[in-house]
């Protein structure tokens, strides 16, 4: 059977906290279960984005499921028993326009800050065995809390979709009223909880953070949920896009 | 290729963390498989009220007492959701794929072994909310397992159709995101966690199956929930995505303008992939079987892959042949149609490569390849059903009778089952570390086999003879009434075919504790689960990283001392 | 085991196929006009199925026996298969299934794609939680307006589909519930459903199609034999569905003639 042995015998204080001695990563045949040496945070990521690329097909998946329902019932004559002939029944939904794109501006700026958190995560990964370097500081005292800020904007596009609804009912518009509105509160909803599932993903990173958990770790999940975040992004432009223009 | 990543928890300690909340593949793959036992015996148990109830429409049975023609309904809804989904959704993907696939890659867990924990117990809440609709007031839903709307849209229009049918949709749509979940783990393990030298060309074609039915389910199964989503709103929230304007016991409703036929093609959209992800594990198990019961190669590896892709990627643009009556476009249904042919071809191939591992091979008769050659009988049984079905115009007589029963229940209700009985037989020893009993392995298999192709080959008769579907009994049209002589037979047919079933429950459980101890090879197969311990440490290969330097199925290699080759093997004169 | 796993596996294929072949159990009579090409499409999809049957299931058998593991089993012969077989029968297999099912498709083109000739009998099927209701637009061939509202299948047939008695087009509709139809002319058939999805089966008819509530659904069939057929519903529609049943009843042009006449007078 060929294994490989490891050669390199380093001794370097653990990166990103934490007590304890490792070793050097080990590529090519890994040693299994034994303790000390350091996690392959490259696999994991790669892992990671694999896992998420899946399911985000899953989730375009439930909105391509969605998106034709809407298209083949727009298109749909309905039977009048009185004429005896097919009449289309679709009556356009009077959509919030202003509130919603107050919402979209929200949640792409939302994107840009989960970017730039993104970014940064990603580079305190890269240095941090350089971080744990006695001496060495990475001047990271006072920075812009972008993750934080990212979950704020989302909440408050969650809020801005709340009163969107609000404003709908308003105007007469419940989900029971027409097909129209009917996949309005459908398509919408369906995105906020979507949504929410991202928001939570950001606390739990934003708690490991608070935890003091290897920033590599952390990394992993930011990277994720970010990626997340920005399909979020564009999966609302196009569902606001589909019911704006395809009315 | 991946360096082997540390694996990242020891072994757990405490009951809870070993058998409960596992994040071990095996286990989880264990719990699965004994989720998927509890469902078949629930399942078959209602199926035999069915067949009960259809010949003796009036009697009145111990504990359950009569059964009204409703009953029976929600009985056959039950029936079906609960074997389709907790039984071959659940068992030959979730259970021996989740044990297996990482030990056939060479990788000491599932990639994402949190998710998968959650997934088995996300399914088993979903089978408890299914089995709680019994429960409520007015029952399980009659709808059938597809679920037609309006029917399964209206509260009023039957017994059941109130909470139980809301239980009934909110246990699928917990069942798809489970499914999501697990779909998700298979398919980032299969590209990223195989060992090195296990290219995806060197793969078992269990894994190949694995991970294109995961596949087939991240893209099929998001389209049941948002299927059920607009049902759950139909029903409770007064929005008409299926229903039209309709009036149910002399009472205008208020919907307007929704269409049944919505329903339909999401539905479908879904349940055609999904009885491809309910066979193609069983057809991976069967090549894997074959080819070491007859110390052969498998006829045509690289054949058997394309073929496994082509059923999933045309298992996509099939799903029409189920509508033919719908009302749908004549001209859709000729699309569908052609296209409902072209996926006959992989199959024949399959077939073929079957047959051709066969031939000139030296088989060995033992339990597993009797279920595996059982299997390939009933493939090509159930299989050939299908041109007749996937031709419009020999659809018309054929739509809705038992025809369509005979045909999907020699596929999904013997075939598949009898890949779950082979890989059972097969990886017993691994998981369990016991040998089955090969007498009683035996007798299970010749009583299964005569007693199923007798429950099953005549519904073919009856629904030529014009036999429709999902009636509680036949007293009531002339020409149905002659065939009940035919659905007797069935009836004792399954009592017998029920029956030996104890046989195998009872060897299943008997021979965990005192069957004999099995070696670590005991059919000599060249995966890399036979490499290993019996049963397999926790990390899978003990410490240590598979290596692999053969393809999945050399046997018999000319010029080689024994008549496999491992795939950890050393390289020899020979590779592949 | 391998003589009997043979043994098994023979018996049940010549079993299934001796009752196939001496259609113990067969399509009942064809008693329409396209009963013939129906039946011999399922005839010619049938005789190359039951060969393939035969051929793969016998095979099954025979290798199982022929290629056991004993004493006197000959070595394997390894190989990993032959591309050039897998593109032949890869081939002819496409050929034979498609080619098939282009066949078929005139049948279905004629069936469906085209509507009903001028001058067949004009008749609606209602399909309503369990009973089929019937109707015949009468002498001014319109069939009057319907109304949902109205709906009430205790007070008769008329009222069973709602017709709308101020409608001066109903006033001739005839609604029963049995089909009568003459024998030899096309039907112009309309399916409509009240409350959930039924659908209208004739078996000798060879004719099925599902009735949809919100959609009036053409089609066109032509019997072609005097005598009684049954309706089975052939869709789901709730507890009754298995005693969903009616009567066609063919006979010749004056009978029918006779017998709308006669409904037409009970209307007075």
């Amino acid at each position: 059977m060929a294994t490989l042995t490891s050669a390199v015998d380093l001794k370097i204080p653990r990166p990103g906290g934490g007590g304890g001695v490792t070793e050097p990563p080990v590529r090519g045949g890994g040693d299994g279960d034994r303790g000390g040496s350091y996690p392959d945070y490259g696999g994991r990521l790669r892992r990671a984005r694999v896992g998420l690329i899946a399911g985000l097909t899953s989730v375009t998946m439930i909105f391509v499921a969605l998106t034709s329902a809407y298209i083949v019932r727009q298109g749909l004559p309905t039977y009048n028993e009185v004429t005896k002939t097919y009449v289309r029944d679709w009556m356009g939904v009077n959509l919030p326009v202003r509130l919603l794109l107050t919402n979209t501006f929200l949640l792409l700026l939302s994107t840009v800050t989960m970017e730039l958190a993104r970014r940064r995560i990603t580079q305190r990964a890269a240095l941090a065995p350089v971080a744990s370097i006695p001496g060495v500081s990475l001047g990271d005292d006072r920075e812009v809390p972008w993750l934080g800020i990212t979950i704020v904007l989302g909440f408050g596009f969650l809020t801005g979709q709340w009163i969107a609804w609000r404003e709908l009912a308003a105007r007469g518009f419940y989900v029971a009223t027409s097909p129209s509105s009917s996949f309005v509160y459908l398509l919408t909803a369906t995105h906020a909880v979507h949504l929410a599932g991202g928001i939570m993903a950001l606390l739990w990173a934003g708690s490991m953070s608070v935890l003091h958990r290897p920033v590599e770790r952390r990394r992993i999940v930011v990277d994720v949920a970010g990626w997340y975040w920005h399909f979020m992004g564009l999966l609302w432009v196009y569902v606001f896009a589909l019911l704006y223009f395809a009315r | 290729m991946v360096a082997q990543e540390a694996h990242g928890h020891g072994a757990p300690q405490g009951f809870i963390r070993k058998y409960v909340f596992s994040l071990d593949h095996k286990v989880i793959g264990i719990q699965y498989y004994f989720l998927a036992l509890a469902a078949v015996f629930v399942g078959m148990f209602l199926s035999l009220l069915m067949r009960i109830h259809m010949i003796w429409p009036t009697a009145v049975l111990p504990l359950v007492g009569e059964i009204k023609p409703e009953t029976y309904l929600s009985l056959l809804t039950m029936h079906g959701t609960i074997m389709v989904f907790f039984v071959l959704t659940t068992a030959p993907q979730s259970g021996f794929g989740n044990y297996f696939l990482p030990i056939q890659i060479g990788a000491p867990d599932m990639a994402f072994p949190v998710l998968n924990m959650l997934s088995f117990w996300t399914t088993f809440v979903a089978f408890i909310v299914m089995l709680a609709a019994f429960f409520v007031t007015g029952g399980a839903p009659l709808h059938g397992w597809t679920g037609y709307a309006p029917l399964s849209a209206l509260p009023s229009a039957g017994p059941g159709e109130q909470l139980g049918a809301d239980l009934w949709i909110t246990s699928i749509a917990i069942f798809c995101i489970a499914s999501l979940m697990g779909a998700l783990n298979f398919i980032t393990t299969t590209l990223d966690l195989r060992a090195k030298g296990m290219t995806l060309m060197r793969m078992p074609l269990t894994c190949w199956a694995w991970f294109i039915t995961a596949i087939l389910g991240l893209l099929a199964f998001g389209v049941l929930l948002s299927a059920g989503i607009l049902l759950l709103l139909d029903r409770n929230l007064g929005t008409s995505f299926y229903v039209p304007l309709v009036v149910v016991n002399g009472q205008v409703l208020g919907h307007k303008g929704g269409s049944p036929l919505l329903w339909q093609h999401l539905f479908w959209f879904f349940g055609h992939p999904e009885v491809y992800i309910a066979i193609l594990p069983g057809m991976g198990v069967a090549s894997q079987l074959l080819s070491t019961f007859s110390r052969k190669p498998i006829f045509g590896y690289k054949a058997m892959v394309y073929a496994i892709m082509a059923i999933g990627i045309l298992g996509f643009v099939v799903w029409g042949h189920h509508m033919f009556m719908s009302g749908m476009s004549p001209y859709s249904a000729f699309a569908f149609s052609i296209m409902t042919m072209c996926i006959g071809v992989p199959s024949a191939i399959k077939t073929f490569n079957w047959l051709g591992t066969l031939l000139h091979g030296r088989i060995r008769l033992h339990s597993p390849m009797l279920f595996a050659i059982g299997f390939v009988s009933l493939f090509v049984s159930g299989g050939l059903s299908g041109p007749f079905l996937a031709q419009p115009v020999l659809d018309i007589p054929l739509h809705d009778t038992y025809f369509v029963v005979g045909h999907f229940h020699l596929i999904m209700g013997v075939a598949a089952i009898f890949g779950i009985f082979a890989a059972t037989y097969y990886w017993f020893p691994k998981m369990f570390g016991r040998m089955m009993n090969e007498t009683l392995g035996k007798i299970h298999f010749f009583i299964t086999l005569a007693g199923t192709y007798a429950i099953f080959m005549p519904m073919h008769y009856l629904g030529m003879a014009g036999q429709t579907r999902r009636y509680s009994q036949f007293t009531e049209v002339a020409y149905q009434a002659k065939l009940i002589p035919l659905q007797t037979f069935m009836t004792f047919a399954a009592f017998v075919t029920i029956a030996a079933q104890f046989i195998f429950v009872i060897n299943l459980f008997w021979s965990m504790k005192k069957g004999p101890k099995a070696p670590d090879n005991p059919w000599e197969a060249t995966t890399l689960e036979w490499t290993t311990a019996t049963p397999p440490p926790h990390d899978n290969f003990g410490g240590h990283t598979p290596v692999v330097n053969h393809g999945p199925y050399e046997y018999s290699v000319p010029g080689a001392t024994r008549d496999f080759i491992l795939q950890t093997d050393p390289l020899t004169v020979h590779q592949k | 085991m391998g003589f009997a796993l043979l043994a098994v596996i023979w018996l049940i294929t010549l079993i299934s196929t001796y009752f196939f072949i001496a259609k113990t159990w067969w399509l009942p009579l064809g008693a329409s006009a396209s009963a013939a090409f129906i039946d011999g499409q399922f005839t010619l999809t049938y005789v190359l199925m039951a060969i393939v049957f035969l051929g793969a299931q016998l095979a099954l058998g025979y290798l199982v026996w022929k290629y056991r593991d004993g004493a006197a089993a000959k070595p394997v012969k390894y190989s990993h298969g032959n591309t050039t077989l897998e593109i032949l029968w890869t081939a002819l297999t496409a050929v034979l299934f498609i080619g098939l099912n282009l066949m078929g498709s005139r049948v279905w083109a004629h069936e469906r794609f085209e509507p009903a000739a001028s001058g067949a009998v004009p008749v609606e099927a209602t399909g309503m939680q369990f009973a089929w209701y019937f109707r015949y637009p009468g002498t001014d061939g319109n069939y009057g307006v319907t109304n949902p509202t109205l709906i009430d299948p205790s007070a008769g047939n008329e009222a069973a589909i709602g017709l709308d008695s101020t409608d001066p087009a109903a006033k001739d509709d005839v609604v029963t519930g049995s089909m009568y139809l003459p024998v030899g002319r096309q039907v112009d058939l309309t399916l409509r459903a009240v409350d959930v999805i039924h659908s209208f089966f004739v078996p000798n008819f060879r004719f099925k199609q599902d009735a949809v509530p919100g959609l009036a659904i053409h089609m066109h069939f032509t019997p072609t034999q005097i005598g009684d057929y049954e309706i089975a519903c052939a869709e789901l529609c709730g507890l009754g569905h298995y005693k969903m049943h009616g009567m066609v009843h063919v006979v010749s042009q004056e009978d029918f003639d006779k017998w709308l006449a006669q409904r037409e007078a009970e209307k007075q």
